[in-house]
């Protein structure tokens, strides 16, 4: 269970990034996140894996305070989180296996993973990953020669083979077309589904957050101003999220049409 | 790496595909490398005995350089460095207003093919052989003093600064030269309006950078008489005043330091 | 660019008056500097050598032809040694620079004190010319080839790390940002989210500094300190022109030839 009690983050230059946030997340439910640019939706994720340092509060994370770790065992628990990035954050000079097996960093030595030779259980792994999202080809190419989709899936897999509690996953669609959105979307579904895991997710699109989360939470300047169903989300409360517009092609609920590759 | 037989099965081994994929020039280019690097080490005489006995003389060397002496040959280091500066000055200038028709004669996209051909070669003369031998030359020529100092450097300016203008000037934008080439501009207002905004900020970058460079340089042209304070660290040396020698060391890093902060303050200024 | 508005007319000047006085003064200082300077010059010059120039120089040109083709065979060892000292030197130099590299740059750095360290490691090796590093090492080590090699190893370090660490400044923090998320130590970030990223900067560099160096160890000999400069200060000073011809149009070649092999493996690798 992941829980955040009063998460405050005020930055250097001033800004009031997050205002206090409390948050309970049950193990195995999908949240999605949404909000307005600005919002502070990746503050709110980089504050758990404190990628970012809160100022004030805490999150806790199976009963360890994760914002009282000293680095050796912050570094522990970022183990147990994985984290997909909007730009992929691909290493992109390094090959596709490389950079899946870069998610077990926190588990070998230096001088293993300088020269490359990871446990047998971890490129058995990555092996089967890559094959789970349809890239077992892909493995000796380099990261940069991939597509956006394609790389998405790379950082899919680099999260996952930490073999995670928790995912963090900062808008994954935003850099991507309507379909391959939806495909990286019910990939990641299914994954947390396959594997019992908790996840937030961020992302724009109000379309996608009702069709592939148990729970959405509405971040506004930093307080959460919705916390409910997809179902609950209404123009009014869309309203009160984004600000006025007009909301009723956005919620329109759209059938979805099974597309595959 | 082989796709597996059983797709139920995966690898334990992964091993990085090697940068190198024809592995017979792999190991040729290591094996190369590794033949290489003993033979020149050999070549190199290195002598044991000969660093043990130079352990000592080298810490008293050193040492001599400590504290540095700023005072005893005050107006000898002062003169010298403000001959180099001038030296640096007026070589920067003169380099650079040669290097102006020779760099657009060098471009391709400009010039007709003799043009061309014969601004590559001067750049490629002047940019083969290090200023010192220019220097060399110079002193021969010219005399011992400043003025063999200033051809040295003035043409090693050439080749460093033409072939920058040329390449730059061949990878400006195609697009807005034929725009203003429409306009039916004779050639100078062409080069004026379309090839000049496009590569004076860098240029101007590059000409602080030269000064630099050529301040430098000064300092080494004198040991073969070429004038500036290369001379005065030359004759501080020879007459084992190592103090002495130290402070001109440390004057010319603090120069080199402020022409580099004004480098980057004056880029920054330009765009 | 300034746009004035009079009673009825638009007057459009490139510069606002201000701006255009400013930059007129400066011209009127430049000016002045750079003839300050060439009074300083001319007045330290013998002009009866400079016009002298011109007989000598047709004098000297003369006397250097037809090179001394012969004299060839005794330049192999020499051109050996020039290019070990250019070769040995980089790597010399690489192997110090990259880790001053990773302490010079603002994200690498362990410690401010130790970038502040660093950038100083950078400004002097940058500011000392290699033939007076060669002057320095000639007093230590004696004269010959070594004293060579590490001169032009101590010149280039600051070159080569200040190319470097400018490159790992401008990074992608992302791709480093995402090696952190998975719970690598500081060393491992290192080498998987920064160190890919620069290593073509780092080959690349190290390319540009042997063809550059292949050229300043040509010269090491006039100090003693090993390699083809050597051969040509002697024949200089003997007066030898027909040897001073070969000496330049072997240095020429082999110039060409290190620029032309840099070129193919800066190709081949990046
Ligand atoms: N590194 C930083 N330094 C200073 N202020 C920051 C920094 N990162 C974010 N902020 C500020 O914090 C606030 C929240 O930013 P955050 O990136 O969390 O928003 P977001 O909801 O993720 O927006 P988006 O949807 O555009 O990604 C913004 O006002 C932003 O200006
Ligand atoms: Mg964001």
């Amino acid at each position: 269970m992941l829980k955040l009690e009063n998460l405050t983050k005020r930055y250097n230059t001033g800004d009031l990034a997050l205002q206090g946030v409390d948050l309970e997340i049950p193990d195995g439910q999908v949240l999605a996140l949404i909000g307005p640019s600005g919002a502070g939706k990746s503050t709110l994720i980089r504050c758990v894996n404190r990628l970012v340092e809160p100022t004030d509060g805490s999150a806790t994370l199976n009963d360890e305070n994760l914002t009282k770790l000293s680095s050796r065992a912050l570094r522990r628990a970022r183990r147990r989180m994985g984290m997909i990035f909007q730009e992929y954050a691909l290493v992109e000079r390094l090959t596709v296996m490389e950079n899946v097996l870069s998610g077990r960093l926190g588990y070998v030595g230096f001088w293993r993973s300088y020269f490359r030779k990871f446990p047998k259980d971890d490129v058995r792994e990555a092996f089967r990953l890559l094959d789970r999202v349809g890239l077992l080809e892909m493995a000796d190419k380099r990261a940069d020669e991939l597509s956006g989709g394609q790389r998405q899936r790379v950082g899919i897999c680099r999260a996952l083979i930490q073999n995670p509690d928790l995912l963090l996953v900062d808008e994954p669609t935003a850099s991507l077309d309507p379909k391959t959105s939806r495909q990286i979307m019910r990939l990641i579904n299914e994954l947390c589904a396959e594997r019992g895991l908790t996840a937030i997710i961020n992302i724009h699109d109000v379309l996608l957050a009702q069709m592939f989360s148990q729970r959405i939470v509405g971040l506004a300047l930093g307080k959460i101003v919705y916390d409910g169903s997809p179902e609950g989300l209404t123009p009014e409360v869309l309203t009160q999220i984004y600000g006025e517009e007009d909301w009723s092609a956005t919620i329109e609920k759209v059938d979805d049409e099974d597309e595959d590759d | 790496m082989g796709k597996p037989e059983n797709i139920s099965t995966y690898p334990e081994i992964w091993n990085k595909p090697p940068f190198i994929t024809n592995s017979t020039l792999r190991w040729g280019i290591i094996v190369g490398a590794v033949i290489y690097l003993i033979a020149a080490l050999a070549s190199m005489d290195i002598n044991p005995q000969r660093i043990v006995e130079g352990i000592p003389r080298g810490q008293r060397f050193i040492a001599s350089f400590f504290p540095p002496n700023f005072a005893d040959n005050r107006g000898v280091v002062w003169d010298g460095i403000l001959e180099s500066i001038w030296m640096a000055i007026i070589s920067t200038v003169v380099g650079i207003a040669l290097s102006v028709p020779i760099g657009l004669g060098a471009a391709r996209n400009l010039a007709p093919f003799w043009v061309y051909i014969t601004c590559r070669s001067i750049i490629a003369g002047s940019r083969t052989f290090p200023e010192i031998i220019l220097a060399i030359f110079a002193v021969k020529l010219f005399g011992f003093g400043p003025f063999a100092g200033f051809i040295a450097l003035s043409l090693g300016t050439i080749g460093f600064f033409a072939k920058l203008l040329a390449e730059d000037i061949e990878n400006s934008s195609e697009a807005q030269a034929e725009a203003v080439k429409t306009t039916g501009a004779n050639w100078f207002q062409w080069i004026n309006y379309s090839i000049q905004p496009q590569v004076m900020p860098r240029m101007i970058g590059l000409s602080v950078y030269r000064l630099d460079i050529n301040f430098r340089e000064s300092a080494v042209v004198g040991i073969v008489g070429g004038g500036g304070i290369g001379a005065t660290l030359n004759t501080a040396f020879s007459r084992y005043e190592f103090d002495t020698a130290a402070a001109i060391l440390v004057v010319i890093i603090v120069i080199v330091m402020v022409l580099e902060y004004a480098s980057s303050f004056l880029r920054k200024w330009v765009q | 660019m300034a746009v004035i508005k009079t009673n009825n007319e638009i007057i459009w000047k490139r510069r606002t008056t201000k701006k255009q006085l400013a930059i007129w003064l400066a011209w009127l200082v430049g000016i002045s500097i750079v003839l300050f300077a060439w009074s300083i010059i001319s007045e330290r010059t013998v002009w009866f050598f400079v016009q002298d120039a011109p007989r000598q120089a047709a004098d000297i040109g003369g006397r250097m032809v037809p090179p001394k083709w012969s004299y060839i065979s005794k330049l192999i060892t020499p051109v050996w040694d020039t290019i070990n000292i250019a070769t040995l030197g980089t790597v010399i130099a690489m192997i110090i620079a990259v880790p001053v590299a990773f302490c010079a740059a603002r994200n690498t750095t362990p410690h401010s004190t130790v970038r502040v360290v660093a950038l100083f490691i950078i400004v002097s090796s940058r500011s000392v010319n290699s033939l007076i590093w060669a002057l320095m090492l000639v007093f230590i080590l004696g004269p010959g080839v070594l004293a060579g090699t590490i001169a032009i190893g101590l010149r280039s370090i600051g070159f080569c790390a200040k190319l470097i660490y400018e490159s790992i400044e401008e990074i992608d923090e992302n791709q480093v940002e995402a090696i952190k998320a998975t719970g690598a130590s500081n060393l491992q970030r290192m080498t998987y989210g920064i160190l890919p990223q620069v290593l073509p900067t780092i080959a690349g560099v190290g390319i540009y500094r042997w063809d550059i160096n292949i050229r300043e160890s040509t010269i090491l000999g006039l100090v003693g300190a090993g390699g083809i400069g050597l051969q040509l200060s002697a024949s200089i000073n003997t007066l030898a022109w027909t040897q001073v011809s070969t000496i330049l149009l072997v240095i020429l070649v082999t110039v060409f030839i290190s620029e032309w092999v840099s070129a193919k493996v800066r190709g081949a690798i990046i």
